[in-house]
């Protein structure tokens, strides 16, 4: 079934208003939570078992553990609002109908660790977006949920938009680290991890928009209910972002662990036009591909990962049986080679060259052993790169390839 | 000449620099009110930037050929930007993108000589229920077909 707990507040009247905010029950948790010791709150959280909606699913509370206790420098707090995985809409949607709940669960976290300068890093494209943020975050200054004191906590917190300038990789939390401190968004070499050394090279917490956004019903509701509307080692609800070729494509919350089918089928309205189902891409581009037998499969990180693909940022993109498979490749190929920073050479070369290869596909047969040349080159980017960008590459493309062999066979010479 | 910024934007440019531990974290939010006051970033507007962050005009250089959304060159009145990603993509952009390199006359990376528009294909802008979809300037347009375009476009000045 849908459950409505993230969402709650989409489609009321002026849900992103402070007023409306708290008409429905908003900032409870922050005024909760400033009454906890800090070490209780970051026990809930890491009780909750909830793991991170970016896209990697680490743990929240576990990477809230890293951050050293007592240090002289001060830390940070980015909120990834870069939302540049294509088929990921769900941080729009968060931050244009209830921007409060964003802020009330950085508020929480900063709290927790000790934080008093927060960003959020948001994709340049959402300017107007950004704009409504601007208005959410200075009517929270003016009932001093930000600023000095708050509700007389002795706690301070200062929260800044970044906006970001059209950059997949300023989503990588190292690349966005760079790009807000001013440079180019080349990602840094791990370790060490922005929790010990991040932000102008101090301990810095990054987390996505709707991880942050669950913060809140952990501290007012407890960890414990919150496994609950999910499974024990991956709590809560989530919010799919369903594109393509379904009758209502949208976002719908539904518990982590719901069934691919039942998203496409029920949620979503199953295909448009009665069409028939080629593939699926279950977690944003960078997700391996499923085939229509492969679809009874929960959607949850482990059992994606052992379904051969991954969840990533949960955005459930589907082909319809005319849709040629090359088409599919093409534009996975064209994203990365175009989104690849450059530094690391299998990166750089490998996209580039794979989209050459599927580019004169459509100029001319094909050799025959292009098909295999392209898997080589992906398998060579394959855990040899400095961020995850080669891997997100590679692994659709492989599975592409592999999968849908025999049809883009008939593009190269027998 | 070289280029000052109007009084309202040296305001708003030295308010987001007090943002930062740091002055020149600041260039990216500075660089999008630089170039909404001044249209681009070319060497004059570069010079003024770095003169203002403390930083070599280099720095800013290196971050204007970075991101996409910083122009070396003025764009159009309006910027047609067409997502050409998965979802836009099923959904029919590529037929969209050839009506509109017809329609203008340009092709993506291009304005049209009387610079009212320029056309760019881009990756998923987010927006990927609404496909096919498009940005001109700040605004999205979802659920586009060719006569949704011509009406988008008649109603632009
Ligand atoms: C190439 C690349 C792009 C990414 N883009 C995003 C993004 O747009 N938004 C996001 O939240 N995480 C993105 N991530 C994941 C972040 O690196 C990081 O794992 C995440 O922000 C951590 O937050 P979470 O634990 O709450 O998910 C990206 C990762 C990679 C490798
Ligand atoms: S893997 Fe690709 S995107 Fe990541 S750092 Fe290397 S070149 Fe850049
Ligand atoms: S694929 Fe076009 S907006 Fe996402």
């Amino acid at each position: 079934m849908e459950e409505k707990v993230l969402t709650k507040n989409f489609g009321v009247k002026n849900s992103h208003r402070i007023d409306v905010y708290l008409e429905r029950g908003g900032y409870q948790a922050v005024q909760k939570a400033l009454q906890m010791d800090p070490d209780k709150i970051l026990e809930e959280v890491k009780a909750a078992n909830l793991r991170g909606r970016g896209g990697a699913g680490f743990p929240a509370g576990v990477k809230l553990g890293f951050v050293p206790k007592e240090v002289e420098k001060p830390k940070y707090l980015c909120a990834n609002a870069d939302e540049g995985e294509p088929g990921t809409f769900k941080d729009r949607y968060i931050m244009t109908h209830d921007p409060h709940l964003l802020i009330e669960g950085m508020i929480i976290i900063s709290y927790c660790v000790g934080i008093h300068k927060a960003y959020v890093y948001i994709r340049g494209e959402y300017e107007h977006i950004a704009q409504q943020l601007e208005k959410a975050l200075s009517e929270a200054y003016d009932k001093n949920y930000l600023g000095q004191n708050i509700l007389n906590s002795g706690f301070d917190l200062d929260v800044f938009i970044h906006r970001g300038a059209g950059a997949y990789i300023c989503g990588e939390e190292t690349g966005l680290l760079e790009s807000l401190e001013g440079k180019r968004g080349y990602p840094r070499l791990k370790p060490p991890f922005p929790a010990a050394i991040g932000l102008f090279q101090c301990p810095t917490v990054i987390n996505n928009v709707e991880t942050l956004s669950n913060i809140p019903q952990v501290i007012l509701k407890g960890a414990q209910w919150f496994v609950n509307k999910g499974l024990p080692k991956d709590g809560g609800t989530r919010i799919f972002s369903v594109s393509g070729m379904v009758e209502k494509p949208g976002v719908y919350e539904c518990p982590v662990g719901t069934s691919l089918k039942d998203i496409i089928y029920e949620y979503a309205g199953g295909l448009k036009e009665g069409k028939k189902l080629k593939a699926v891409i279950p977690g944003g581009l960078s997700a391996p591909i499923l085939k229509p037998d492969e679809i009874d499969v929960p959607m949850d990180f482990d059992s994606l990962m052992e379904a051969g693909s991954m969840l990533g940022s949960a955005s459930v993109m589907v082909i319809d049986q005319e849709k040629p498979i090359l088409d599919v490749l093409r534009v996975i190929s064209d994203f990365y080679s175009h989104e690849s920073c450059g530094q690391c050479t299998p990166c750089r070369i490998g996209n580039s060259w794979i989209n050459k290869i599927i580019h004169r596909l459509y100029r001319e047969k094909g050799k025959k052993e292009d098909l295999d040349k392209i898997i080589r080159l992906a398998s060579n980017m394959k855990g040899k790169t400095l961020c995850p960008l080669g891997d997100a590459a590679a692994l659709p493309i492989l599975s592409l390839t592999q999968k849908f062999r025999e049809e883009l066979e008939t593009y190269t010479e027998s | 000449m070289s280029p000052e910024y109007s009084d309202q934007t040296k305001k708003k440019v030295e308010e987001v620099i007090s943002h930062y531990p740091k002055k020149e974290a600041a260039l990216l939010p500075v660089l999008h009110l630089t170039q909404r006051e001044f249209g681009k970033i070319s060497k004059e507007e570069e010079a003024l930037v770095a003169d203002f962050l403390n930083i070599k005009p280099i720095q800013v250089r290196e971050a204007v050929t970075f991101y996409s959304m910083i122009h070396q060159k003025e764009m159009g009145k309006y910027h047609i930007q067409v997502c050409r990603n998965l979802s836009c993509t099923l959904m029919g952009a590529g037929t969209l993108i050839d009506y509109l390199k017809d329609k203008l006359n340009i092709e993506p990376g291009e304005t049209t000589p009387d610079h009212k528009f320029s056309l760019s294909t881009v990756e998923c802008l987010g927006a990927c229920e609404q496909a096919p979809c498009m940005m001109v300037n700040f605004d999205y347009y979802g659920h586009l077909d060719k006569k949704k375009i011509d009406q988008i476009l008649d109603d632009l000045e």
